[in-house]
């Protein structure tokens, strides 16, 4: 064994330990001089507290770790939505900014520059309570296509009403799983024969056919239920029936969004631009379509450039959402480390569980985009 | 035998200087939080991020309020200047963790009694300085005028991380009604939503409605449903552990009480030390040693008075004349129809 290699190991393993053991040591004095326990008990506990927002069936009669189900689902339902209107705005934007039309260029020259130079709670305020004040009351509010509303209190949409919803489900999962296998069989098929299959107009009709045989046979059933006005007081009104989009998620949704788009267009710009000409050059040469010449020979490569600080991106967004707290949208944050830790008072229980929580979305989505990552990079044989 | 003389008087002596030295340190020696605030010459206060009447902070940075002046009562006491007082402003959130972490020695900061804080997360709750009941503020257009007006779907405004969050969803339920409760962590963002129209009803002890009432685009379009859903004693809290400390905050918003209560204000304080009444001489240190059980001299509670007022005085400087309740209600001595009554000084 070199001894010299591993002393550095050793040390930095002791200072570890030791600030670690300090901390914890710390800690755990303090407590106990001020009376304070420790211990995850409370979890079971009735949380007595009611959320405005949650995906799942949640009040006050539910335990706490329930109200940590709820704020958790609504950070990732917010990042979801984020991640996925950042993309597709910052892949726009990203490719305006190598438009050759002037115009199109300066706008989205000028969109990334304003956006990501501001600070983001200011932005999350700005649409909060730009939303606020610019959306209409309820019962002044224009429906849009005769059932959408945009109101103050909420974007109301219609619902669906389902009988025998997991049967449904079931059969959707069934097609994704079909259609997986049709895509290996496919791609067996060509590199041995070289026959190419329609994979996608299977796909597609495996997609319909098996939810609507669902609908058939498996006694599956869906209404559409319409939000309908209805009055509180003199003055006050909302809708009922339908799904309520609190405005609190809109606006955060939007503020995250149009931000990190900023920095994912960038990322897609510098990954076309990364691109050489000549790649555009050559496979233009052998006969490729601009469609296939972006398809097969340019993003391909851009995409291992673009990958990997988009995957900070997303991290980044999904860290941010905990601003919501700001704006009362019940997030992981206001719901667990804001209400459950005031009513509690378990400072350190909590916020070890919320940050341990923060770590595994975050290595979650990095393993996720590491996979992807290495599927697209170069292959050497 | 000389000698033994010699030997009992010294150590008689000897018991004597030690008494001594134990009656008159022995508070300030247990009192870790006393020795600091003394060593450090300022009273490490937490109040709230502006609530007017309570604790509010103008374009200068001087703090009024009947929460301040719980904190400045103990800094005239312990130090002799009621101006010697550091404020921490703090959010409902934050405010247990700043004081059990020792970044402040009282949380003045219109907090409600509860047994679970009390008991649970290592605070001690020392006193009531303010009674108080959670109610709901609409908008007088609505022609809501009680509590039973509120129908299903009606969405609150509301602090995070404050028992209203519990009371409100104890009323609500026992009404059988759903309701929205939109929660923001500071006061100021409830305001503008509730202003905007983001919800029908702002609930939060009535005290703070009177209050936030004022920073409405239009106060007067709105009222407070006469309504109370819940108890709200609001007082100050320190850590628990710390006995001493914890009887000097209490005696300190005592002496404010006992002091309107035998009509010493600041401005007859002096005079009072030659009344008739014991317990009034008792109050302004001109009898008795109550100062020395909490470490103290015997100009404490004078100081108090003479520095900071009595309670009605502080009331009526904060909030009657400020114009956020200028009835007392339940705030008024127990001698006159209130409930303020506490254990005699002596």
């Amino acid at each position: 064994m070199n001894f010299k290699k591993i002393l550095p190991q050793l040390l930095t393993l002791v200072v570890v330990i030791i600030v670690f053991g300090f901390f914890s040591y710390n800690a755990q004095v303090n407590m106990e001089n001020r009376g304070i326990t420790f211990g995850y008990g409370f979890l079971t506990q009735e949380s007595s507290f009611d959320v405005q927002f949650s995906l799942i069936e949640y009040d006050g009669s539910h335990s706490y770790f329930r109200a940590y189900l709820v704020g958790l689902l609504n950070t990732i339902l917010v990042s979801v939505i984020g991640i996925i209107f950042a993309t597709i705005i910052g892949v726009i934007v990203g490719i305006a900014r190598l438009s050759s039309n002037y115009l199109i260029e300066r706008t989205a020259a000028i969109y990334v520059e304003f956006f990501r130079n501001i600070p983001l709670l200011l932005q999350i305020f700005f649409w909060y309570f730009a939303a606020l004040r610019a959306l209409p009351l309820p019962e002044k509010a224009e429906p849009m296509f005769g059932v959408f509303f945009l109101t103050i209190k909420g974007f109301f949409v219609p619902a669906f009403v389902w009988n025998n919803l997991d049967i449904f489900i079931y059969s959707v999962i069934a097609a994704i799983v079909a259609i997986v296998f049709v895509r290996l069989y496919a791609k067996k098929k060509q590199e041995n024969q070289g026959i190419q299959t329609p994979v996608l107009l299977i796909s597609i009709g495996l997609l319909i056919i098996l939810p609507l045989l669902s609908f058939l046979l498996g006694g599956v059933d869906a209404s559409i239920q319409i939000p309908v006005i209805e009055q509180l007081s003199k003055t006050s009104f909302t809708y009922k029936g339908g799904l309520k989009l609190p405005p609190e998620l809109i606006s955060l949704a939007l503020a995250l969004s149009l931000y990190t788009a900023t920095f994912i267009a960038e990322c897609v710009r510098a990954g076309v631009q990364g691109v050489s000409k000549g790649q555009k050059e050559a496979a233009a040469s052998i006969g490729l379509t601009p469609n296939q010449v972006l398809k097969l020979v340019v993003m391909p490569q851009a995409l291992r450039i673009i990958i990997p600080p988009t995957t900070n991106q997303y991290l980044n967004l999904t860290k941010n959402s905990s601003l919501a707290a700001a704006i009362a949208y019940p997030d992981l944050v206001l719901v667990f480390a804001g209400t459950a830790l005031m009513q509690t008072g378990r400072a350190i229980e909590i916020v070890s569980i919320t940050m341990l929580t923060y770590l595994t979305l975050s290595i979650t989505i990095s393993i996720f985009m590491n996979w992807y990552n290495k599927k697209i990079a170069i292959k050497e044989k | 035998m000389f000698k033994l003389v010699k030997r009992l008087t010294s150590v008689v002596a000897m018991f004597a200087v030690l008494f001594t030295f134990t009656t008159e340190t022995m508070a300030a020696k247990k009192s870790k939080t006393l020795k600091n605030t003394q060593k450090k010459g300022f009273v490490r206060c937490g109040v709230s991020q502006g609530l007017p009447g309570f604790s509010n902070a103008d374009a200068a940075g001087n703090w009024t309020g009947v929460d301040v002046d719980v904190c400045r009562a103990v800094a005239a006491a312990v130090l002799g200047d009621a101006s010697k007082v550091k404020f921490t402003p703090l959010s409902a959130k934050e405010r247990f963790t700043a004081l059990t972490s020792n970044e402040i020695d009282i949380l003045s900061r219109n907090t409600t009694w509860t047994l679970s804080r009390d008991a649970d997360i290592g605070l001690t709750f020392v006193g009531v300085n303010f009674y108080d009941g959670q109610g709901f503020m609409v908008r007088k257009n609505s022609g809501i005028s009680s509590v039973n007006d509120f129908k299903a779907g009606v969405s609150a405004c509301t602090n995070l991380g404050t028992t209203t969050e519990l009371n409100m969803r104890d009323f609500f339920n026992s009404k059988g009604i759903k309701y929205e409760p939109v929660t923001f962590e500071k006061a100021d963002e409830v305001v503008a939503a509730y202003d905007a129209g983001r919800c029908d009803t702002y609930t939060t002890d009535k005290s703070g409605l009177a209050a936030q009432r004022i920073k409405l685009s239009n106060p007067d379009d709105h009222m407070v449903l006469p309504e109370t859903i819940s108890k709200e004693p609001l007082g100050p809290v320190v850590r628990q552990g710390d006995s001493v400390w914890e009887d000097i905050v209490r005696w300190s918003l005592n002496t404010m009480i006992e002091a309107e209560e035998y009509g010493v204000t600041s401005a007859n304080a002096d005079s009072m030390k030659t009344s008739d009444n014991p317990a009034v001489k008792r109050l302004v240190g001109a009898e008795g040693e109550l100062g020395a059980a909490l470490g103290l001299d015997n100009e404490w509670s004078l100081r108090i008075i003479k520095q900071v007022g009595n309670y009605g005085e502080s009331y009526k400087r904060n909030i009657a004349d400020t114009g956020i309740l200028p009835d007392r209600g339940p705030n008024q001595l127990w001698t006159k129809g209130g409930i303020l009554y506490v254990p005699p000084a002596r």
